[in-house]
């Protein structure tokens, strides 16, 4: 260990420092007037679910962002074509399924829809379940209309639709390596159903979690914060379509 | 009321589940130490081939024979990925942030302990995913660790370039997927796991630093996972995002013709972030061993915290600086060239405010500070070579030379692996019970300062001169000649600074073992890990949340009884 000088009163004067205080702690800071922040209560968690899902978007953005300036950037270079010595633009108009796609835009919305009612129910569940366990108290008899598995079912009914539209491309003569433009196509749509299928395993569990013994707050916390990425992931689907109808 | 209720999982009793797939962050914290500590030594062992390559160029090395020039560029880019994604991204930010940011925040471990648990071993696999590239058929992948394409993109062209080179990808691309949970994990933990009173100009700088870099992180790595993603398609699925119509080796490559440009633009907005991945998080290691060694505030503890988010931000702009020479319009240029030489302005403010904070410091060099002390300088001449570099004009001249490895060793690499020195030696004590050997200490600094000076700071003459790097062997080459006693001396330097590593291995093995036993706050520091025993308990407080009084430098107070108050320090203490 190092020999350390003897602990001496200061009489320097001390130059510049943060935000130094004497101050009793302030609410509202750090985790003022919550209670602990190891062990978070229900609403606790559900919070901090909300912030890593928001945080968790931000990559996922990024993805696409970095997608499309290599898309925006790859569609308007020229390139030498080295047999003629000239420069050439070789991007292909892709023949898109636009009918398809626009079948899948209704399904994946519908879904949109569905999880949100499925989220509002977990959420009531959740309330409610405190008045269930007093005896006298009755709630009628639960009339449950199954949001979740109707989501998940315009999930995977989606991802089909999707995967029959890449059936049409390849008909139609696009395949991923046909041409820039297709390999895009294929990229941006694989891409998103990729993360889809990520949300539809994130309900599966949520669902199956009866199975596994897991308490009705982890079901509905799982259940909201798969509801906020469902959400976005149409909203970035929409876009995907924009871009791929509007900027060939 | 029990530890287990505060905490969000009770202490674990197995083997496996304590020490192999934990969710304690603290034991994530040394996993990620670790992998790092073997991972800077396989890094340095292949610098050493190069450099013995570089000057006996014919020698023949036991178990690996004579180094082809395919063999070289195999170690160059193994060698900067291994250090790197394996080293400098993960030996400060996972290894001490993981440890440190819940402790230095009041916090009982990490937002999401299960996330935590998986970012490590995706880590993990991604690093055994890069060793086995060597062992494949073709060896380790030539591309440099910037993969350039179309090098990287034509498995035809070159030995390593076929298996080697998926494997290599696919490493960064899972090391990417682990880089960005670690990143969602100290983001919400920064945001939302603070105790009562630690508002978030109360925490460390190091916390600030691991917030900051955690946001760089997760805007960076979602580019380079998805160059690499277009990368392995044009590979493996014939599709030409990166590569160019026409031929390569004398080959048609049968592509459609995409741009090699794309690749960089896409890297270098991830790689350069990057490089403030590595450092900024050295940065905040300093600021805390600086002032705490000087017994001192540190000097403008906000614009500290400005300077590292300006830092960040601008971080994001200057990617093009790295491709003045691949063909850009000179008007973007110029705004990459300002864009860059703009970052000098909070570099240049915390260099002076840790001047300041030494400045009529009553200063203890112990292992900490010598290392600190050495961050600074090393940031500081490595820096000061950047707005050389940044000029196009001077580009054009020094680019692919050695002044380019110069620079960046000296700023990102050691003097981040400076920042991992300090830090080690900081925390030692709070991690393992007792104490590193002093002694030792010192002389694995003068051994690591001066050598780290001899090997890097000829490097710039060598630039000048115009000796190219990359090159696997330049010796016959007349003009580079009178060049030869230099590159021997800096080979000469490299072995004895790699020995005087093994001091530092010595040191930390056996003060694990065998050190003094450390007391719960040996260097007379402020901030909350300090506070509790040493090591700390599994839920960090040993069953309640400490609430923050103070700010984190609180040296020096006037009329305080001891020259520093705690940060859970309720007393009230005059001040001014």
């Amino acid at each position: 260990m190092a020999t350390l000088s003897p602990t001496i009163p200061a009489q320097v004067p001390a130059t510049s420092r943060g935000d130094r205080g004497n101050r009793p702690p302030i609410a509202g800071g750090g985790d003022g007037g919550r209670p602990d922040p190891g062990l978070p209560d229900y609403s606790g968690r559900l919070r901090r679910a909300r912030l890593g899902l928001g945080i968790a978007l931000t990559p996922i953005l990024m993805l696409f962002v970095s997608f499309t300036s290599a898309y925006v950037v790859r569609q308007g270079l020229p390139t030498l074509d080295p047999t003629t010595n000239q420069v050439v633009h070789d991007w292909l108009p892709v023949q898109l399924p636009t009918a398809l796609f626009l079948i899948n835009t209704v399904v994946l919305l519908a879904s949109s829809v569905t999880v949100e009612f499925a989220r509002r129910q977990f959420a009531r569940k959740v309330a409610l379940e405190p008045l269930q366990s007093i005896p006298g108290v009755s709630l009628g008899a639960d009339k449950d209309f199954p949001w979740l598995g109707v989501t998940i079912v315009l999930g995977i009914g989606f991802l089909t639709g999707q995967w029959l539209a890449w059936r049409e491309l390849r008909a139609s003569g696009f395949f991923v390596a046909t041409g820039p433009s297709s390999s895009f196509v294929y990229l941006l749509t694989g891409t998103h159903a990729v993360h889809l299928l990520g949300g539809v395993l994130a309900l599966l569990v949520a669902g199956s979690t009866v199975v596994l013994h897991r308490s009705l707050v982890s079901r509905r916390i799982v259940v909201d914060v798969t509801a906020w990425y469902w959400h976005f992931m149409a909203l970035l689907w929409i876009y995907i379509l924009a871009l791929l109808e509007l900027a060939h | 009321m029990v530890a287990q209720e505060f905490h969000g999982h009770a202490a674990p009793q197995g083997f496996i589940r304590k020490y192999v797939f934990s969710l304690d962050h603290k034991v994530i914290g040394m996993q990620y130490y670790f992998l790092a500590l073997t991972a800077v030594f396989v890094g340095m062992f292949l610098s050493l081939l190069m450099r013995i390559h570089l000057i006996w160029p014919s020698a023949s090395l036991p178990l690996i024979g004579e180094i082809k020039p395919e063999t070289y560029l195999s170690l160059l880019t193994m060698h900067g990925t291994i250090m790197v994604f394996f080293v400098l991204t993960t030996a400060p930010q996972s290894g001490f942030g993981n440890y440190f940011l819940p402790i230095q925040i009041g916090a009982p471990d990490m937002a999401f302990p299960v996330l935590n648990m998986l970012s490590f071993w995706t880590t993990f696999v991604a690093y055994l995913v890069m060793l086995s590239a060597f062992f494949v058929v073709g060896g380790a992948p030539l591309h440099g660790w910037t993969g350039y394409a179309p090098l990287s993109a034509l498995p035809s062209s070159g030995p390593g370039e076929g298996l080697g080179a998926d494997l290599w990808i696919i490493s960064i691309a899972l090391f990417c997927i682990a880089s960005l949970m670690g990143a969602l994990n100290f983001i919400t933990t920064t945001l939302d796991m603070r105790a009562k009173g630690m508002t978030l100009m109360r925490m460390p700088l190091t916390c600030w630093s691991w917030f900051i870099t955690a946001i760089l992180g997760l805007l960076a790595f979602g580019v380079l996972l998805s160059a690499g993603i277009l990368l392995l398609m044009d590979r493996n699925f014939g599709t030409s995002f990166f590569v160019p119509l026409g031929t390569v080796n004398g080959q048609l490559t049968g592509h459609k013709g995409g741009s090699p440009l794309l690749w960089q633009h896409l890297f270098w907005f991830f790689g350069h972030p990057e490089v403030y991945i590595a450092i900024l998080p050295g940065m905040g290691v300093a600021s805390q061993v600086l002032s705490t060694f000087s017994r001192k505030p540190i000097f403008g503890y906000k614009a500290m915290v400005y300077a590292m988010l300006a830092i960040g931000l601008l971080g994001f702009m200057v990617w093009g600086h790295h491709m003045f020479m691949s063909g850009m319009s000179p008007y973007s240029a110029f705004a990459f060239s300002v864009m860059t030489m703009a970052i000098g302005v909070p570099s240049a403010i915390k260099t002076f405010n840790w001047l300041g904070t030494l400045w009529g410091g009553r200063i203890r060099l112990s292992s900490p500070m010598l290392f600190a002390i050495g961050f600074v300088s090393l940031f500081v001449s490595g820096g000061i070579s950047g707005p050389f570099l940044a000029q196009p004009v001077l580009d054009i001249q020094l680019h692919d030379t050695y002044f380019v490895p110069a620079h960046f060793h000296l700023i990102m690499g050691v003097a981040a692996i400076f920042g991992i020195f300090a830090a080690t030696y900081y925390w030692f004590p709070k991690m393992f019970g007792r104490m590193m050997n002093e002694t030792l200490a010192c002389w694995h600094f003068w051994f690591s300062f001066i050598g780290t000076y001899a090997i890097f700071m000829p490097m710039h003459y060598l630039g000048m001169a115009g000796h190219p790097r990359r090159y696997s062997q330049l010796t016959e080459v007349s003009y580079l000649k009178p060049l030869m006693p230099l590159q021997k001396f800096i080979t000469y330097a490299a072995f004895v600074t790699i020995a005087g590593q093994l001091i530092f291995l010595w040191n930390l093995f056996s003060s694990m073992r065998s050190g003094k036993k450390a007391t719960d706050n040996p260097w007379e520091a402020t901030t909350l890990e300090w506070t509790t025993t040493t090591p700390p308990p599994h839920d960090n407080f040993g069953g309640h949340t400490p609430v923050v009084h103070h700010g984190p430098y609180e040296y020096g107070v006037p009329g305080a009884p001891r020259d520093y108050v705690m940060q859970n320090d309720p007393a009230t203490v005059a001040t001014h």
